[in-house]
């Protein structure tokens, strides 16, 4: 849009000067357009902390050499790095910078009144000339009434022995334009706002269980820098039932065909418990607050007992699923502080919903509970759980631990529904049941409103400047005599590829009748050319 | 009967594939034939510049018209006749393939885009009928058809053959009324891309040849001139960009209805991101000094090349929150 050629004087305000215009520039910001979408395709392809944490670790153990590398340039949180935020930014300053100055430049136009005809409407990409018995001035009223009905707004002018029809519409597609990209702007804010003071947070739960809407009751939390954890809404939940459904027939049986949450909600303390359901698609809204089915599996009710038969632990314990016929592996750590000559059990298990023990080891061929089996082995020792590092609930730190073991080899037992085993060191383990968990998440979306109300007045701007036609037209009559009546046409379509020559012919038809002769030569060439021309409507 | 249903969607399919494949013969013989035809080529320098708007294209469309007698006994009626053969099978084709759309949704009681497969033979149909729509909009659009066939064809090959999987429900994360509103419009996008995309490499042809001075030789002979293509590949992309739009704001929409987020960077969003950028880059590229004509028509391409590798490659590289491929 600016010329770089003319570099201003040196010194600090000219530089300055220079380098807005640069920065405002269509070339720079066609660049930058450039340099975001190449910026963020490593994110796709590199494992991410946001979304993964745990593959990330496994990239650093895999490629320990260039891991360190990648990280410093903040390849494993890209949308979140500096140099990431420096290409948007300079984007949004970019199309603020081109936006402001054609806002006012087109409030003047909106404003201002159709140009003046030029002198020769032939020269123009579409024209026509015709001639009317009527007299000049009902010819004028005539065209001038024809275009305000086409929406065109119109201006008259009047020479000796001319008249002059001035017509212009499509503002629309310039506003269209400005609406488009003053809402990405919008919706950038609404975004930064909605990730500085939002949260999301994770919280298993198997049935019978619930939570108080705290931060200290969520198994995790990913908060904006601004959020404030003593604002949440004091709601409570528990999970009554949590049913899993699956394909039962057909090509795509064991697929998964419906997650349903059956929840008990109390929206304050004293308020009264009320049933609600969640599923997929479908989440649960308290107060602002959004509650989604995250991700399902199955769990074990296990009871321990010890050498004296007391019983130590007795729960749904929650395996995690690793196949899509829920193979899942879990865990229960079982502390026994002091009591115990052994010390604490760790018992380590598969889970299976319809078991197969074969070559290939133990395993689950349906989702569905068709032949539940949990094959579990033995820890004793210490657990680790005193030393204050957080543990996975999934995983058992056996660094501190024996195997038990049956005649030299490791301890191993299979246990069907209501089964029970002895562990070789005294004690026991029984499988009462078998029942569900679910992983719900709760989130507070802030400034989504915004964020909604920005794309979708992005989307009508960007139609907007799409489809709508930005066009002048012009008409002059001349009285040549008495009951002969000159009329050319001219128009001029400022959209790209635009072509003006149809509705020009039609005009003069409607006012004089079809065309006396043909116009300008080569028609097409100009019409082409005023397709790859017109800069003006254009986005920055 | 679901199952006859899918059986005859199936059937379908394959009938629209050996449709196209004629249509394609059709199409590139008639390619061939009009440009070794000297005959057709002084018949077209009789059409009188135009008295239509759109002149340049109409003589694409109609090369013999001023001497049909002389013409139909050359190569260039021939070529001609062919022509209008590719195009009418082409029409059938789609119609099969809206047959075969509309069998799979009642074999699979849904809309029928819920996996890679239903995907592509939906979006075939789709590209079929725009190209069709647009065909009749823009005539000049007509020197495309043989490379719109080519690139049907390649698609429903692939969905045959690597992309197939037996109708059946959608998993219960793609039940929502969202998947026919995001992905139909994904898909309309894609298909007007399609058309455009085919335009714009047209164009760098046609460009390429305009500056060596070699544009009234062989198949490029056949083509609208440069500036002419641009201007198509520019209006078939400006109505293909806001669908695009409308595609990722109602994923995010429902994105955040069923993840409780509305933009998570998963693999497919960022690439719908990219492509987005890349077609932003070339609506404004269009207007920017020295970025005009053949570099706008690569960049085109360009993002053409980011759309389908969000619709293929993502799903077969990255494991993300769209893995509803069936893969």
């Amino acid at each position: 849009m600016t010329s770089p050629a003319q570099a201003p004087p040196i010194g600090a305000a000219g530089m300055a000067r220079w380098a807005w215009r640069q920065l405002t520039s269509m070339r720079v910001a066609l660049l930058l357009l450039l340099l975001l979408a190449v910026g963020a395709v490593p994110g796709s392809m590199l494992p991410q902390r946001g979304a993964d944490p745990a593959a990330v670790t496994g990239y650093f153990r895999a490629h320990p050499a260039s891991a360190p590398w990648l990280d410093r340039l903040g390849l494993f949180d890209v949308y979140a790095a500096p140099w990431f935020a420096a290409i948007y930014l300079l984007l949004f300053v970019s199309l603020v910078g081109c936006i402001l100055p054609r806002t006012r430049r087109h409030w003047a136009a909106v404003r201002a009144r159709p140009p003046a005809a030029p002198r020769r409407l032939d020269r123009l990409p579409a024209s026509a000339v015709g001639a009317s018995a009527d007299p000049a001035v009902e010819v004028a009223e005539a065209a001038a009434s024809l275009l305000r009905r086409g929406r065109y707004r119109v201006e008259r002018r009047e020479r000796p022995g001319v008249l002059e029809v001035a017509a212009e519409r499509g503002h629309w597609r310039e506003t269209g334009n400005l609406l488009f990209h003053l809402s990405l702007v919008v919706v950038l804010v609404a975004v930064a706002v909605g990730s500085l003071w939002g949260y999301r947070a994770t919280v298993l739960l198997t049935p019978g269980r619930g939570f108080a809407n705290s931060v200290i009751q969520y198994d995790s939390v990913d908060a904006g820098s601004l959020f404030d954890p003593s604002g949440l809404p004091p709601f409570t939940l528990r999970l009554d039932r949590f049913t899993m459904r699956f394909v039962q027939s057909g090509p795509q049986t064991g697929t998964p065909d419906a997650f349903v949450a059956d929840v008990t909600v109390r929206d304050s303390p004293a308020a009264r418990p009320r049933p609600a359901r969640i599923e997929v698609n479908s989440p649960l809204r308290v107060d602002g607050t959004l509650v989604h089915v995250l991700n399902p599996g199955y769990a074990a009710h296990i009871t321990v007992r010890d050498e004296r038969g007391t019983v130590v632990f007795s729960d749904a314990v929650p395996f995690l699923p690793r196949d899509k016929n829920f193979t899942s592996s879990g865990v229960v750590k079982v502390p026994l502080p002091g009591s115990n000559a052994h010390g604490d059990i760790g018992i380590e298990g598969l889970l299976l919903p319809t078991a197969v023990l074969d070559e290939r080891g133990p395993r689950s061929v349906s989702p569905d509970p068709l032949d539940p089996a949990l094959f579990l082995t033995a820890y004793r020792g210490d657990l680790g759980l005193d030393g204050g590092d957080p543990q996975s609930v999934f995983r058992l730190d056996t660094s501190g631990m024996v195997q038990e073991r049956v005649g030299g080899q490791p301890f191993r037992a299979a246990l069907g529904l209501g089964e029970s085993t002895r562990l070789p060191s005294g004690g026991s383990v029984t499988f009462d049941r078998l029942t569900t968990w679910v992983n719900l998440q709760v989130s507070r979306p802030v400034a989504q409103g915004w964020a909604l109300g920005g794309v979708v007045a992005a989307v009508a701007g960007l139609i907007l400047s799409m489809f709508v036609r930005r066009r002048r037209l012009w008409v002059r009559v001349l009285a040549e005599e008495p009951g002969r009546t000159v009329v050319q046409v001219g128009g001029l379509d400022r959209s790209p590829g635009g072509d003006l020559s149809t509705e020009v012919e039609a005009v003069l038809r409607e006012i004089a009748g079809p065309a006396v002769r043909e116009p300008a030569p080569a028609r097409t060439a100009p019409a082409e050319s005023a397709g790859s021309e017109s800069t003006v409507s254009e986005a920055p | 009967m679901t199952q006859t249903y899918a059986l005859w969607s199936n059937d379908l399919v394959y009938a629209a594939i050996a449709v196209l494949t004629l249509a394609l013969l059709c199409l590139a013989a008639e390619a061939s034939f009009g440009v070794r035809s000297a005959a057709g080529r002084r018949a077209e320098e009789l059409v009188p510049v135009g008295v239509v708007a759109d002149a340049p294209a109409d003589q694409v469309s109609r090369p013999g018209t001023p001497d049909l007698d002389e013409a139909a006994s050359t190569g260039s009626g021939r070529a001609e006749r062919l022509g209008r053969i590719g195009i009418s099978l082409t029409v059938l084709a789609t119609l099969l393939l809206g047959l075969a759309v509309l069998t799979r949704g009642m074999a699979a009681e849904r809309a029928p885009w819920g996996n890679m497969y239903e995907f592509a033979v939906t979006g075939s149909f789709l590209a079929g009928t725009g190209w069709l729509l647009l065909h009749r909009r823009y005539p000049a659009l007509r020197v495309t058809a043989l490379w719109l066939v080519g690139i049907l064809l390649t698609t429903l090959g692939l969905a045959v053959v690597l992309l197939y999987v037996p109708a059946g429900p959608l998993l219960p994360a793609l039940r929502s009324y969202w998947l026919v509103i995001h992905v139909l419009a994904a898909m309309i996008s894609a298909a007007v891309f399609t058309v455009a995309m085919a335009t714009s490499a047209l164009q760098i042809v046609r460009d390429r040849a305009e500056q060596r001075g070699v544009a009234d030789r062989g198949y490029v002979r056949t083509m609208p001139s440069a500036a002419r293509l641009d201007a198509l590949a520019y209006r078939v992309t400006a109505f293909g960009f806001p669908v695009w739009t409308f595609a990722i704001v109602a994923g995010a929409i429902w994105a955040g209805q069923s993840w409780g987020r509305a933009w998570g960077w998963d693999p497919k969003e960022v690439w719908s991101l990219v492509t987005w950028l890349a077609y932003a880059a070339y609506l404004h590229a269009r207007t920017t000094a020295g970025w005009q004509g053949r570099k706008a028509s690569l960049l085109a391409l360009v993002a053409y090349a980011t759309l389908l590798f969000n619709f293929f490659g993502v799903n077969v590289f990255f494991v993300g929150e769209h893995s509803y491929g069936g893969l």
